[in-house]
């Protein structure tokens, strides 16, 4: 799991005012309901990820702030302006495209200028608007190639000074580093921040992969079903994550099911159907009676020592040796358990029972 | 080893031999006898060796007059017989008569007795008659591709036009390339948006507009041909539904003229620049276009920068297949047209089979060819570009 880095730093959000805003925006394909009566805003200069499932509507939903798709109600605002109804080529927004769709038939330099040529901009601010894109992503040497010369990073470079170059108020990015390998794509991510801190971009980017979304956004929303889970920063949706989903589509989670017994004070005693009795204290509001799930993520499962609060017992399955760390596979009855634990902890587990524990501010509660 | 090569070349030795057979060969006769002297020097071979040393300045050879009488003694096809004459009689009128009659004389009198051409008729001490008899059997000649021209050499062996009344080739050939043209054009019109049309649809109605394409090209062209006459009449479908809606209050002349040609054409050679364009449309990756709007263009720019370059290769594919294929028509400018609508090709065959005249249908066919190779070999070059990106 890539460590939320950046995380407390920028919740920017909260500071600027709504740059794009969804207005309860629906869209059906027939009786099928993509996105559903979506509601949230996206400040200025924010880098925003839309991060789903495949089917979740994510992608429907760049579509239509692309203007491709008309959303069936609702309203999308962009900087107090109303653009539901506008056509794409009217929208002024930078588009980098999945397989990059670069123009095969143009060279990379009029492939980058294409933007500047459909708005009638002159011959020679042209060439220096492109060369200045093309230097943006150091790929100025390669402005006579055609795209097929270039290999699927650089084209994916090209794709984005294209989207930049007439300096766009948003920046849609629809997976853009699916296609490259990983080593690649992690230099990519980089790359991509890097120009979204220096030009200021506001940019929508849309992933399937949870630890891109974590590595790059400001904020992220989380699709599920066409409705957004949680619309949170890298940090609140890896510590608290709201939803079930959330718990276990954002990285890897434990989850302890229980009733609620007690709360008091944001402390709140969970009683498990073995009688096990754990607490949590966390920002959910779960009253007592209620069944939940204790979620707690790999790492904060401790097997040596008394760490915290809550204690239980378990039975050593498997121990994977990952390097820096190793993975302990257990179980309780039949709920299956993972910690990543320290090599040097890892050897006072061996021998069939374990006592794994987690303190209570470092667990969440989700409804089940 | 060998064993493998030997088994690919038993492989292709029929399409080999089906090329050499059937395009190679005919396409190096037809050149060949566009140039040969012809069926004069087949009607009178010995002829044509006493004239070879006459250098046509001072009185033709004696041998000659003999060699012609042993020629005429000789049976030939009357056809062939038939053409020499009007070769001859095109060039010297007199022949028409002077001929057969000199061949009764010479049939009548006894074998081995020595023949007076000039007690027959007086036109055989006449120089140029000689002069036309020489030139007219070359080994090789260049006067059927002249004649093509519309061109031909003259008593000084210079080359001239051909009197206006007779200049016809040379407008044909300019009809030829102008309807070619035109239907190139017309077919682009109505097959760009059409194939246009049915890449962007999908399921059923894409196929049934594919059928609505292949099926004319299934049907027999003269049975179309045919349909056309039909609904172009006068008083056919077209004309009777404008003339019932009140649109038009006579007949619009849509047949026997060049209006007809063009829409029978059209219809016929449509699919020949549909299939490219689609198919070429259809390699066009999906997201290209929204990425173009996506990038500030408008519809249209969207078509004309990146749509149509794109389509370009299919586009240029089509024209020319369009445009060859409509080089070769004839049945359709027959039955369709008006006089002034024929195409070369028609000459072409009344060349060939009304007169038997294989040389100059030869040299016709060659200077249809040969814009059709140049044609060919533009396409090739621009079209490398396009394939290698």
């Amino acid at each position: 799991m890539a460590a939320p880095r950046r995380a407390a730093v920028r919740p920017k959000a909260d500071r600027m005012q709504s740059f794009i805003h969804f207005e309860s925006v629906s869209k059906n394909f027939g009786a099928a309901k993509v996105v559903d009566e979506l509601d949230f805003h996206v400040g200025k200069e924010e880098f925003v990820s839309l991060l789903g499932p495949s089917g979740s509507g994510k992608t429907t939903l760049l579509m239509m702030l692309a203007g491709f798709e008309r959303p069936s109600s609702g309203a999308i605002h962009l900087d107090g302006r109303r653009i539901e109804h506008l056509p794409p080529y009217k929208r002024e927004m930078g588009v980098v495209f999945q397989n990059y769709a670069l123009f095969p038939h143009m060279t990379i330099a009029e492939n980058v200028a294409f933007p500047l040529k459909m708005r009638g901009v002159g011959a020679a601010e042209r060439e220096s608007r492109t060369l200045k894109a093309l230097e943006l992503v150091q790929l100025a040497h390669l402005r006579e190639r055609k795209p097929s010369q270039l290999s699927g990073g650089q084209q994916q470079r090209i794709a984005l000074s294209r989207a930049l170059v007439y300096e766009p108020k948003v920046v849609l990015m629809d997976e853009p580093l699916s296609a490259l390998d990983k080593q690649l794509r992690e230099h990519m991510q980089l790359e991509i921040r890097e120009l979204h801190r220096k030009l200021g971009l506001t940019v929508i980017f849309v992933t399937h992969d949870q630890s891109e979304a974590l590595t790059m956004s400001d904020r992220i929303a989380v699709l599920n079903h066409g409705k957004i889970e949680q619309f949170d920063t890298p940090t609140g949706l890896y510590d608290r994550p709201r939803t079930r989903f959330v718990a276990e589509f954002i990285g890897e989670t434990n989850l302890l099911p229980g009733t609620v017994e007690s709360s008091r004070d944001g402390e709140k005693t969970i009683r498990m159907a073995d009688g096990t009795g754990l607490t949590c204290r966390d920002a959910s509001d779960f009253s007592p009676g209620a069944s939940v799930m204790v979620s707690v993520r790999p790492e904060m499962m401790h097997v040596a020592g008394a760490a915290g609060e809550n204690r239980i017992e378990a039975t050593l399955d498997d121990c994977v040796y990952h390097g820096d760390h190793v993975r302990l596979h257990m179980h309780r009855g039949d709920i299956r358990l993972v910690a990543k634990a320290h090599r040097r902890d890892a050897q006072a587990a061996m021998g069939g029972a374990v006592g794994v524990s987690f303190r209570s501010d470092e667990c969440t509660l989700v409804a089940p | 080893m060998i064993r493998q090569r030997l088994n690919a070349c038993l492989l292709v030795a029929p399409l080999v031999v089906f090329l050499g057979l059937f395009f190679i060969w005919p396409l190096w006769a037809m050149l060949v006898t566009s140039v040969q002297g012809g069926t004069v020097r087949e009607t009178f071979p010995q002829t044509a060796i006493a004239l070879a040393d006459w250098d046509g300045a001072g009185e033709p050879p004696a041998a000659a007059g003999d060699a012609i009488v042993a020629d005429l003694r000789l049976e030939v096809p009357t056809e062939r017989f038939g053409d020499s004459v009007r070769t001859l009689n095109s060039q010297y009128p007199g022949f028409r008569t002077l001929l057969p009659r000199t061949a009764r004389a010479v049939r009548e009198a006894p074998a081995g007795e020595k023949v007076d051409l000039a007690g027959i008729d007086p036109r055989w001490t006449d120089r140029a008659l000689w002069l036309v008899m020489k030139r007219a059997m070359p080994a090789y000649t260049d006067a059927n591709l002249l004649a093509a021209l519309d061109l031909r050499r003259d008593d000084a062996g210079a080359i001239a036009a051909v009197p206006p009344e007779m200049a016809v080739n040379r407008a044909t050939m300019t009809r030829t390339f102008v309807i070619s043209a035109q239907v190139t054009l017309l077919c682009i019109a109505i097959g760009l948006p059409f194939a246009m049309i049915t890449a962007s649809l999908t399921g059923w109605k894409r196929n049934l507009l594919l059928v609505a394409v292949l099926l004319p090209l299934w049907t027999s062209l003269l049975v179309r041909t045919a349909s056309w006459m039909i609904l172009l009449q006068d008083n056919g479908l077209i004309n009777q539904a404008l003339l019932g809606l009140g649109i038009i209050d006579r007949p619009l002349a849509l047949i026997y003229n060049r209006a007809g040609v063009l829409i029978a054409m059209t219809h016929v050679l449509l699919p020949f620049m549909v299939l490219p364009i689609y198919a070429s449309l259809l390699a066009i990756p999906k997201n290209l276009l929204p990425a173009a709007a996506a990038l500030g263009a408008r519809p249209w720019q969207s078509f004309l920068h990146v749509l149509l370059p794109l389509a370009m290769p299919g586009l240029l594919a089509g024209s020319l297949l369009v445009f060859m294929v409509a080089l070769g028509y004839y049945i359709t400018p027959a039955l369709t047209g008006g006089a002034g609508d024929q195409m070369i090709s028609s000459v072409i065959a009344f060349y060939a089979i009304g007169t038997a005249n294989w040389g100059m249908a030869g040299a016709l066919g060659l200077f249809l060819l040969i814009p059709t190779t140049a044609l060919y070999l533009v396409y090739g070059r621009l079209s490398k570009p396009a394939g290698a990106a």
